[in-house]
């Protein structure tokens, strides 16, 4: 198969960037678009021009490293998956495709296609944790848990961390993230003694990096590739509104 | 959580406010003695007036901050954006709102303070020694120009309500799962049957079904 290519080139963070038109030419529909991309900068360095800068890791869906924006969508228009399980034969031979950053102030970018979702990390690092030292893994009935808090917390568990709520939100607020990783911790007893503080902290943190306010539009959960539900944001407003009202009495 | 609670006040303002007005449909009798009812309340009348302004009043201060953190939040927008699941009412709160802020301006001055309508000083007392509302009101909305904004308005407040009377559940984290869906679909059948009952005065009108109760 073969496709127009746009994709965002920018040197470095301080340099403005523009969208710079490419061919891929012989491309298998079973190839991932990541894959099209190495074909693509392989072109490149034979031409020896700069390969584009992108972000991956495992390929598999479960890391959460690459981010790309494909023909307006995050991780391109097959959800739920992320961008690395995006097949070429989702799209028309000769398909003009659009290749673009996560664009966010809290994401910059550093190059190219790769941005530093680092912000992302700070959130977690405010109290998405459990402080008590929980050792390797206990007899599995030692600590009993109800069944749906148990399922509910592994739905919650399933975020990749991969940043596509935020980028496609049109708010750019990152809640969905926020709202996934205060839940899987909380649902559980291990996570429940803190978990009056950890919202707070979580929250504040997420706030302090400059995300958008959530508006209820629930793009989010439509691009998520982990499929996190929205109503773990209801859980998370739930959550902070309890939290408020706790601290306040405990003055 | 204060722009869901402002919202929900502001909500149970614009029912009970088409559930005074239909009463035109009842004849200048029931709605010439509500609003007589109404003026009779006196300063709590005016207790809820300021209530309800500052209500908008910060409605549309924290709405309005939300909104530019949330522009600043993206300083560089995408040059190709698809929207999988967002709505355009979603998308365009702060437009619809500000479109309804300004006739809700209007709207005082035409029918609260009668500054735009020299006729409506011409009408007379009703039998009852009461202000004849109804055919103020049935006078006012024969003109088709301001039927048509107010019609125009109301379907902004519609794209408004249809996000918003099921969106401030979620703010205030009472939704789930199961509920969502429902909550979306109740939210914009409300804001329909919103939209019908109060378009359905000025068209009323416009067809001849409801006429002055006097003439000038
Ligand atoms: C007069 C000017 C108004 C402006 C500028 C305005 C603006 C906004 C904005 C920007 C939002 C938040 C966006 C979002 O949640 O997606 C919002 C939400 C909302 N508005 Fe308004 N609005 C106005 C009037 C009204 C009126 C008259 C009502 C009620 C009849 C109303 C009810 C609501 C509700 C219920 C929400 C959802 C609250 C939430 O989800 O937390 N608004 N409004
Ligand atoms: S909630 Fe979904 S979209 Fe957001 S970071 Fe986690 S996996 Fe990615
Ligand atoms: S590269 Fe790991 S999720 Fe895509």
């Amino acid at each position: 198969m073969n496709f127009k290519l746009q994709i965002w080139r920018q040197k470095d963070r301080q340099s403005k960037g523009k969208l710079v038109d490419y061919e891929a030419r012989d491309i298998s529909p079973d190839a991932s678009l990541l894959e099209m991309l190495d074909i693509v900068n392989e072109g490149l360095l034979l031409k020896g021009e700069t390969p584009i800068a992108f972000d991956s890791d495992c390929r598999e869906g479960i890391c959460g490293t690459c981010s790309l924006n494909v023909n307006g969508e995050a991780h391109g228009c097959d959800h739920p998956g992320a961008v690395c399980e995006l097949y070429m034969r989702r799209f028309r031979d000769g398909q003009k495709i659009i290749i673009e950053p996560f664009r966010l102030r809290s994401f910059p970018i550093v190059k190219d296609l790769v941005v530093d979702r680092s912000a992302l990390d700070r959130i977690v690092q405010a109290g998405g944790f459990v402080s008590a030292r929980a050792g390797s893994a206990p007899e599995a009935n030692s600590i009993l848990i109800p069944k749906q808090d148990a399922d509910l917390s592994m739905e919650a568990a399933a975020c990749i961390g991969c940043g596509a709520c935020a980028a496609a939100c049109p708010n750019a607020s990152a809640m969905l993230f926020t709202a996934a990783k205060v839940s899987h911790l909380s649902l559980l007893p291990q996570g429940n003694p803190e978990r009056t503080s950890r919202v707070l902290k979580m929250v504040n943190a997420m706030d302090a990096e400059g995300f958008g306010n959530c508006t209820n539009t629930y793009e989010c959960e439509a691009v998520c590739p982990a499929e996190i539900s929205a109503s773990f944001i209801a859980k998370l407003n739930r959550e902070y509104i309890r939290a408020n009202w706790h601290t306040s009495g405990a003055e | 959580m204060i722009v869901a609670i402002t919202g929900i006040i502001l909500i149970l303002f614009v029912v009970g406010h088409l559930l005074g007005n239909l009463q035109i449909f009842l004849g200048p009798d029931w709605i010439n003695s509500y609003s007589e009812h109404l003026r009779e309340l006196g300063p709590l009348l005016w207790a809820i007036r300021i209530f309800l302004l500052a209500t908008v009043i910060v409605h549309i201060y924290v709405t309005i901050r939300l909104a530019i953190a949330n522009r600043r939040a993206r300083p560089k927008s995408y040059i190709d954006k698809e929207n999988v699941k967002a709505t355009f009412a979603s998308r365009h709160m702060v437009m619809s709102g500000l479109i309804v802020l300004a006739f809700i301006i209007y709207h005082l001055a035409h029918f609260t303070f009668r500054k735009t309508d020299p006729r409506f000083g011409l009408l007379k007392l009703d039998p009852l020694n009461r202000y004849d509302v109804y055919s103020m009101m049935v006078y006012g909305f024969q003109n088709y120009v301001v039927s048509g904004f107010y019609v125009f308005a109301l379907f902004l407040l519609f794209l408004h309500l249809s996000h918003g009377s099921s969106s401030f559940f979620q703010s205030l984290g009472l939704n789930n799962k199961k509920l969502e869906p429902r909550l979306a679909l109740g939210g914009r059948i409300f804001a329909w049957l919103l939209f019908i009952g109060y378009a359905s005065i000025p068209v009323a009108i416009l067809l001849g079904l409801i006429k002055p109760a006097q003439q000038l």
